[in-house]
């Protein structure tokens, strides 16, 4: 028996003219390098300093003319470019590592720019440990995204969850004197927040994205009334959590740059490395996560195998909202020290961002806040290291790569196809 | 496993869906359950699915009562079903799809696919389904899809399987090779409730037959029984399944479509290099397997697309770049596939409906303003003449039953001054009794000396309606051919062999 099939999938495809987007677009960028750091560059030597002076190893820093520099690692990019060319001539995508190096060489170039001259260089450690700390509330409200997008809800409340989290975790952390006592009811506050958005987007079928603005806009109003109202008379006995301290873990934590980076943090860190691999394992390698994901993508047919659609979007939801509570204390017991007016500062927004770009994906969604952290502290350094340059300019830069580096994702990004819908039981 | 449904009622306010069914499945039996578009057979099967609650009756396994209170319960008890829509989720696996909800896991509690793929792999040696446990459900063509549902259901050991109109989609010889699988599950013992309105299909493989009209058991005729006795059985009455026609009388060529191609979003060519001509007084069928670049043709030609290259002619004229207002201004008629997404808006009354597409001018408009009054007449009128069975004018379009909704759209499109007709799937979901009559006015339009293009997957209404019949697969016409040719060769041409 001869089987003959017939799918829409099947139709000759009209062969794609190659686009020049992403080569071009890489060629303007290592011009512009060449160019502008290089040969219009700063004169004088940058140095970039790779160690830390308590670390048992040093490593030498690496000192260099910033032309010189510049124009070098230009030419390398150019190369790339020229790769890129040669590729699209051929109908061939560039490969996004290809284009993450291009990326890299980019930022190197702009670093070793911004510090030429400067006495203390382009201090590695400092820039990559804050891009890690800076970054937490951001995966952490990502991971929160992703969970509960992945289920179908779209949870616009990420911010008002950060911003609870820091609340609580700062008010708790400072009257029971226990941060990790403060921790934890951060991220049951939180989860509780999420409990009303999920049951009134999966049993009263309100508009998720309304119930997200209205729940960011609640928290926004309760958490700045009681800051004034409350915290602000008594901060020290309300509102002092200070930190957790640094752990810096055995052997690891002496590893050239990587260990005083990585592994000399504080414990909202630490969980932030246990919960994204893990949330990446339960989605994609376990029973949980594959029913989940039916349900964000299908819910009847999820129903009709015997999930419980409401129940897996309920706790999936409210599961989210305690990582984002978590990210939430990783700003004040994290970082700061204490609770600020509106800290979280659209940082939840930005999260939903990175979830898009990360492409729901816990480990790119990851690889995209680190972005997001980065732009944060470039902001702070490049204004020590070169006072007076346009710094929004400079903050300009890493998104600027970011757009290339989408754009050169092979295909659509494509959300879970029930994402935002309610499912109504008929 | 016998089942058993006794007294079957189920109400939807003053509507009696199911009203006291009754019938019996014996263990490896295939009985099949006829009926019209909303006679009450998925109402039943949804009862039987746990998807929904009987007021009254009882449903019995091996004589004990069970209560279902969802699929969970029916399908631990043995009940597997396809549905219509297939139950599949696309970015997933066939082994993915076919163990969710049921996973094997290994000792650290991660998903076991390896035991998803052999169960895959057992279960399609078993039955010669021939299906890649690792493709991904999005890439597989359908009558492939409907296999993978079937698996789904047998890995979940089911007695009784559930098959829901499954043939509307598959090709005439993906239809003998379900036939074929059916039997063979029938004989290992499974038995098969197959719900369909095709009386060809009924014939080759019941064993029983329960036949529902209106909600009611009307009878239980023999497998052998004749065609047309059990379509006046399903109606109701008497049926002429013929459309009687006058010889041609062809006219000039008033649609030529000449290398039409057409990209979806990812550049496949879902029409792709299209050519014909429709002369005055003729019907072309555009005959073949849903999802053949079918939809996107008929929206070029309506201007609803972009054309990548080719061109479309109307009475001379060109009508490539043009919008779709003025190609409706050059006398071009429209019944789109899905009338309740496209043809019509559910919440505008009959009248509101009627003059959709006429909202610009006379006699609808003047100047800014709706002729209210000429808009009530006209839609009186067309009521009568086209037969909508409504209470008035003023009810609302998504209150009428499938075939009076494809009355409307029928109505508004040919009283318009057309010169050419492009109906697609003029009768999906609609009752017989519409079938013929809107039959009957695309047959009127083409005497009347109208260009007539209809776009159908049903064998029958080709034949039945066509002067020449065009078969399209994946996006190319495999040949035009008269109408006296035989189902065989349209069905071979239908899977894409070229006559």
């Amino acid at each position: 028996m001869s089987k003959i099939e017939v799918t829409p999938g099947m139709f000759s495809k009209l062969e794609s003219k190659p686009t020049l987007k992403t080569p071009i677009t890489l060629l303007l960028s290592a011009l512009v390098v060449i160019a502008f750091f290089g040969f219009l560059g700063k004169p004088g030597d940058v140095s970039f300093v790779w160690s830390d002076k308590r670390e048992a190893i040093q490593l030498p820093a690496f000192t260099v003319n910033s032309m010189l520099f510049c124009t070098v690692v230009g030419v390398v990019l150019l190369l790339i470019a020229a790769f890129s060319i040669y590729r699209s001539v051929h109908a061939k995508k560039t490969p996004v590592w290809l284009i993450a190096i291009f990326g890299f060489g980019v930022m190197m170039a702009l670093l070793g720019w911004l510090a030429t001259g400067a006495v203390q260089g382009v201090q590695m450690i400092f820039i990559l440990s804050n891009t890690l700390v800076l970054a937490i509330p951001l995966i952490l409200g990502g991971m929160a995204g992703v969970m509960s997008e992945r289920v179908g809800v779209v949870n616009i409340a990420i911010e008002g969850q950060l911003l609870t989290g820091a609340f609580v975790s700062a008010v708790v952390g400072t009257m029971t004197g226990n941060l990790y006592v403060g921790m934890v009811a951060a991220m049951v506050a939180a989860g509780v927040l999420s409990m009303v958005l999920a049951s009134l987007a999966i049993k009263y079928l309100v508009e998720q994205i309304i119930i997200g603005v209205l729940l960011n806009v609640l928290v926004i109003g309760i958490t700045n009334f009681l800051h004034s109202a409350w915290l602000d008379n008594d901060s020290s006995h309300l509102n002092y959590p200070g930190t957790f301290d640094k752990i810096a873990l055995p052997l690891l934590s002496d590893i050239p740059v990587l260990g005083q980076v990585l592994f000399n943090n504080r414990i909202t860190v630490y969980l932030m490395f246990i919960i994204v691999p893990v949330l990446w394992f339960i989605l994609f390698r376990t029973k949980l996560g594959l029913r989940a994901r039916a349900v964000g993508e299908h819910p009847l047919a999820a129903d009709t195998v015997g999930i419980n659609v409401a129940k897996t979007r309920f706790w999936w939801v409210t599961l989210g909202g305690m990582v984002a509570g978590l990210g939430g204390a990783a700003l004040t017991i994290g970082n700061v020290g204490s609770f600020g007016r509106e800290m979280s500062a659209g940082q939840g927004f930005i999260a939903l961002a990175v979830v898009i770009l990360g492409r729901w994906q816990p480990i790119y969604v990851t690889l995209a806040a680190l972005l997001f952290g980065f732009t944060i502290i470039l902001r702070v350094w490049a204004n020590q290291v070169s006072p007076g340059i346009p710094v929004d300019f400079i903050t300009m830069v890493p998104y600027l790569v970011t757009l290339v580096a989408v754009a050169g994702f092979a295909g659509k990004v494509r959300p879970p196809a029930a994402s935002g819908q309610p499912y109504i039981k008929g | 496993m016998k089942l058993e449904l006794r007294n079957i009622t189920k109400r939807f306010g003053t509507l009696t869906a199911n009203d006291n069914i009754s019938l019996t499945l014996e263990p490896g039996e295939i009985h099949s359950l006829l009926g019209e578009n909303g006679a009450g057979k998925s109402t039943l099967m949804n009862v039987l699915y746990g998807l929904l609650q009987p007021d009254e009756g009882q449903i019995l396994i091996d004589d004990q009562p069970v209560n279902f209170n969802g699929p969970g319960d029916a399908m631990a008890a043995g009940i597997g079903m396809v549905h219509q829509h297939f139950m599949l989720i696309p970015v997933f696996t066939v082994a993915e799809n076919v163990v969710l909800g049921n996973e094997p896991t290994s000792k650290i509690g991660g998903l076991d696919l390896d035991k998803a793929r052999e169960l895959v792999k057992e279960i399609s040696d078993r039955f010669g389904f021939e299906i890649d446990p690792d493709a991904k459900i999005q890439d597989l063509p359908v009558g492939a899809q409907q296999r993978v549902e079937i698996i789904k259901s047998l890995a979940r050991n089911a007695k009784i399987l559930v098959l829901d109109e499954p043939t509307a989609v598959l090709t005439p010889q993906e239809t003998d090779e379900l036939m074929e699988i059916m039997r063979g599950l029938a004989k290992s013992g499974t038995s098969i409730i197959f719900i369909t309105h095709k009386l060809r299909e009924v014939q080759q493989v019941s064993n029983r037959i329960t036949v529902i009209r209106q909600g009611k058991v009307v009878a239980s005729p023999l497998p052998k029984s004749s065609a047309s006795e059990l379509a006046s059985l399903m109606v109701g009455r008497e049926v002429d399944l013929n459309v009687t026609r006058k010889p041609v009388k062809v006219g000039a060529e008033t649609l030529v479509v000449k290398d039409l191609t057409v990209l979806d979003d990812r550049q496949h060519q879902m029409v792709d290099g299209v050519s014909f001509t429709v002369r005055d007084g003729e019907v072309l069928a555009i005959a073949g397997v849903q999802g053949n670049g079918q939809t996107e043709l008929a929206e070029a030609i309506l201007g609803l697309r972009k054309i990548h290259s080719g061109s479309i002619e109307v009475a001379g004229r060109d009508l490539t770049k043009s919008t779709v207002r003025e190609v409706l201004e050059a006398g071009l008629g429209y019944i789109p596939e899905d009338r309740k997404k496209d043809g019509l808006v559910g919440d505008f009354t009959i009248a509101e409906n009627l003059m959709l597409d006429g909202s610009f001018g006379a006699p609808f408009a003047k100047g800014f303003q709706i002729d209210f009054a000429a808009r009530d007449r006209i839609a009186d009128e067309l009521i009568e003449e086209f037969d909508i069975r409504t209470p008035s004018a003023t009810t609302l379009a998504k209150q009428l039953s499938g075939g009076n909704q494809q009355k409307v759209v029928v109505a508004r499109e040919l009283s318009r001054e057309l010169k050419v007709l492009v109906a697609s799937q003029p009768t999906r979901g609609v009752d017989v009794g519409s079938i013929e009559f809107i039959h009957e006015q695309i047959i009127a339009a083409r005497d009347a000396g109208k260009t007539v293009v209809i776009i159908s997957t049903e064998l029958d209404e080709v034949l039945a309606l066509a002067d020449r019949i065009a078969v399209m697969y994946r996006g190319k016409i495999v040949g035009i051919v008269d109408s006296k040719t035989t189902r065989e060769k349209l069905g071979k041409m239908m899977a894409g062999i070229a006559a």
